[in-house]
């Protein structure tokens, strides 16, 4: 009966897509009650803000100064039609700060230090190093997964921030200084139209979210996977697909929640 | 054997799923010894070092280390019983994000106070123990794998173990590097008053250092005694494993039905 | 890497990102320019707002003096009742006449202060007598075709 299969089978995926968002979160669970000792050493996160923040770094502000000068080219393009191009500026850093900013380099940054942490631990996993550290009484995830998730959770605004500030800067090198659009007004009316509780402060805490939804996503997928290459390959994968899809996802009910009735 | 007892397992049972694994194994390890545990691959030798260690709980009978039984110990007596035991594991499993002499200290850093230059001092003689004194600056990506073998056994005993486990300590292994890492397995357990669990197929290293094997096949014990015991042996299984045979009680082929019906062939 | 080295960076790497931050918040939003002065808070009765919102700027010769802080309908006259907040270094006369204007043809809606000549200065939970509504294009269309319609045919 290839109906019965077919529903044999979507009930298997419901029940293991349950199971594994049951397991995701004990694991972010365990990994926020084992955090202390990671914050007493703070050396330890240190060294994984240099491979997941410092390493985005070249990405997020190269990928930042063209999305901005894009904006700046579309939207002066667009602008022009209505006759209000000295809305420019407010147009590229509302779009930086409230959307581009914290999505664009919540992707990024699933897909460069995401993939990496799967990548690392799946390794690690998959050459024993992890039931070694069990072996020698050192929980895993107060050691490993714990600074990264910090690391992660640390680094995500920072990079969103650089990344929008970048962005307005793009925008501004080709709004003002290319087109010639009024730089007095480019500013004034950007100020003028961002606010900082509003919208600055609602990027950052977007960003925040992001950050733990790609780091915890991407640590329970290495921590998961089979200890396998195929396993570990596979896991990088999902890792990459899960995080962008659940960053949109959120930032649909973020954007929801926080700029509701405006 | 009269040496007071370290470790015991006695009964051990265990299923994976509804598959067993391993039946009724008793065992004894009296302090200060050496002992093998040889099988073939599969066979379950590794899923027992992983109950002594509490990585896995037992469907049935106990592991008892040091007077304790380990199952029953929660995650701090767990973590404080680990703590008086060394693992060595298959391809050594060091640390790759740090160097030698990081991974020797791990330990060292993790559950004592001792400053610095102390740990510094002591890595030193940890690895000058296994003879790499002097690779303590390199990445574990820089060693061959006889020599990784090496680093990993001297993070193993850096925390003076007072039982050490060696999880296929031979694999992969040229033979000058094999007769090293057999010599210093010995060595070190006889130096640090060590009791030497270690797990392996391979017979001929085995038989010159340890004290006493026990021989698994399918999660029974088949056989044991002394290396000499061992190579005099007439049991089948015994006999074929020792000298390597083809055929025996261990057969060839898997079993597989009738070879013609797989064919196809007609009568 | 040497942890000095790996410290450096990270280092350089959070102020960058406090850099960029305290960048967008003083530079490309408004905390700059107002949040940090001291407000006193008047109201004033529109009979039609058009589509003025909370935070629209208040502007008196075309320098920002104030937000709208809260837009209500005033069920006892059937009118909007806005709340301001304004720039205590800026004192307005008590017949000061508030505008709801638009800036450009399609821009933001923002209140107009036009002061008057009164000796005595707002206060604090005072109200501003002196309104006048949005412009709706509805209505300003509709009074463009009647004017056109009673002009006599050509």
């Amino acid at each position: 009966m290839p109906a019965v299969n077919a529903i044999k089978g979507i009930g298997r995926r419901s029940i293991n897509a349950v199971w594994r968002i049951g397991m995701a979160t004990r694991f972010f669970m365990l990994t926020l009650t084992h955090s202390g000792s990671g914050f007493r050493r703070f050396h330890l996160i240190i060294k994984e803000l240099f491979s997941t923040g410092v390493m985005s770094l070249i990405i997020i502000v190269v990928a930042g100064l063209f999305v901005g000068m894009v904006l700046g080219l579309q939207g002066y393009e667009t602008l022009k039609r209505y006759g209000s191009e000295s809305a420019l500026g407010s147009m590229v850093a509302l779009s930086l700060v409230r959307e581009l900013g914290p999505v664009v380099a919540a992707l990024l940054f699933a897909s460069r230090a995401g993939s990496a942490m799967t990548a690392e631990i799946g390794l690690m996993k998959a050459t024993e190093q992890i039931s070694a550290m069990e072996m020698m009484a050192v929980n895993p995830i107060a050691r490993i997964v714990a600074p990264r998730f910090w690391a992660g959770v640390i680094s995500m605004p920072l990079l969103a921030a650089l990344f929008s500030a970048v962005g307005v800067f793009g925008g501004y090198l080709v709004g003002v200084v290319q087109i010639g659009v009024d730089e007095g007004s480019f500013w004034s009316q950007m100020q003028a139209a961002v606010d900082f509780r509003e919208d600055i402060l609602n990027g950052v805490l977007k960003s925040f979210v992001f950050g733990i939804a790609v780091t915890v996503i991407a640590l329970f997928e290495g921590y998961d996977a089979p200890p396998t290459a195929e396993g570990v390959s596979g896991a990088t994968t999902r890792t990459v697909v899960t995080s962008s899809l659940v960053i949109l996802m959120l930032d649909f009910v973020l954007t929801a929640i926080m700029f509701r009735g405006n | 054997m009269s040496s007071p007892v370290l470790a015991e397992i006695c009964e051990l049972n265990f299923a994976y799923e509804k598959r067993p694994v391993l039946q009724g194994i008793n065992m004894v390890f009296p302090k200060g010894k050496l002992i093998a545990i040889m099988g073939l691959s599969g066979c379950g030798k590794t899923t027992l070092l992983r109950h002594i260690g509490g990585a896995l709980k037992p469907t049935k009978g106990c592991v008892k280390v040091d007077g304790q039984v380990v199952h029953e110990l929660g995650q701090d007596g767990l973590y404080a019983m680990r703590r008086k035991m060394g693992m060595l594991f298959q391809f050594g499993a060091l640390f790759t994000d740090m160097s030698v002499y990081d991974n020797v200290a791990f330990q060292m850093r993790e559950h004592t106070d001792l400053p610095e230059e102390l740990i510094h001092d002591l890595v030193l003689m940890k690895l000058h123990a296994v003879g790499l004194r002097g690779t303590h600056t390199l990445m574990p990506s820089e060693l061959s794998g006889g020599m990784a073998r090496r680093v990993a056994l001297a993070r193993t005993v850096a925390l003076d173990p007072m039982l050490i486990m060696y999880d296929e300590p031979f694999a992969g292994l040229d033979p000058i590097s094999l007769t090293v890492v057999g010599d210093l397995i010995r060595r070190l357990n006889d130096a640090l008053g060590a009791t030497s669990i270690v797990v392996t197929h391979d017979i001929q290293e085995s038989l010159k250092i340890v004290d006493y094997v026990y021989f698994m096949a399918n999660g029974v014990i088949e056989a044991e005694g002394t290396p000499d015991e061992i190579r005099a042996s007439d049991k089948e299984f015994v006999h074929q494993f020792v000298h390597g045979e083809m055929d025996g009680p261990v057969p060839f082929h898997y079993p597989g039905g009738n070879y013609r019906q797989d064919l196809n062939l007609k009568d | 890497m040497e942890r000095t080295t790996m410290d450096l960076w990270v280092g350089m790497f959070v102020v960058a990102g406090v850099a960029a931050l305290v960048m967008l918040a003083m530079k490309v939003g408004n905390l700059g320019t107002y949040n940090v002065s001291e407000t006193y808070q008047v109201h004033a009765y529109f009979s039609n707002i058009g589509g003025l919102k909370p935070k629209a700027s208040i502007k008196s010769a075309g320098v920002l003096v104030g937000r709208v802080t809260g837009i209500t309908l005033d069920t006892a006259r059937y009118e909007a009742k806005v709340e301001m907040s304004l720039d205590k270094r800026y004192q307005f006369p008590k017949d000061t006449f508030a505008n709801i204007l638009t800036s450009g043809l399609l821009g933001e809606q923002y209140i107009g202060l036009m002061p008057g000549g009164d000796d005595q200065m707002l206060k604090n939970g005072e109200q501003l007598k002196k309104t006048q509504s949005a412009m709706v294009l509805e209505d300003l269309i509709g009074k463009f075709l009647y004017s056109k319609a009673d002009e006599p045919a050509k």
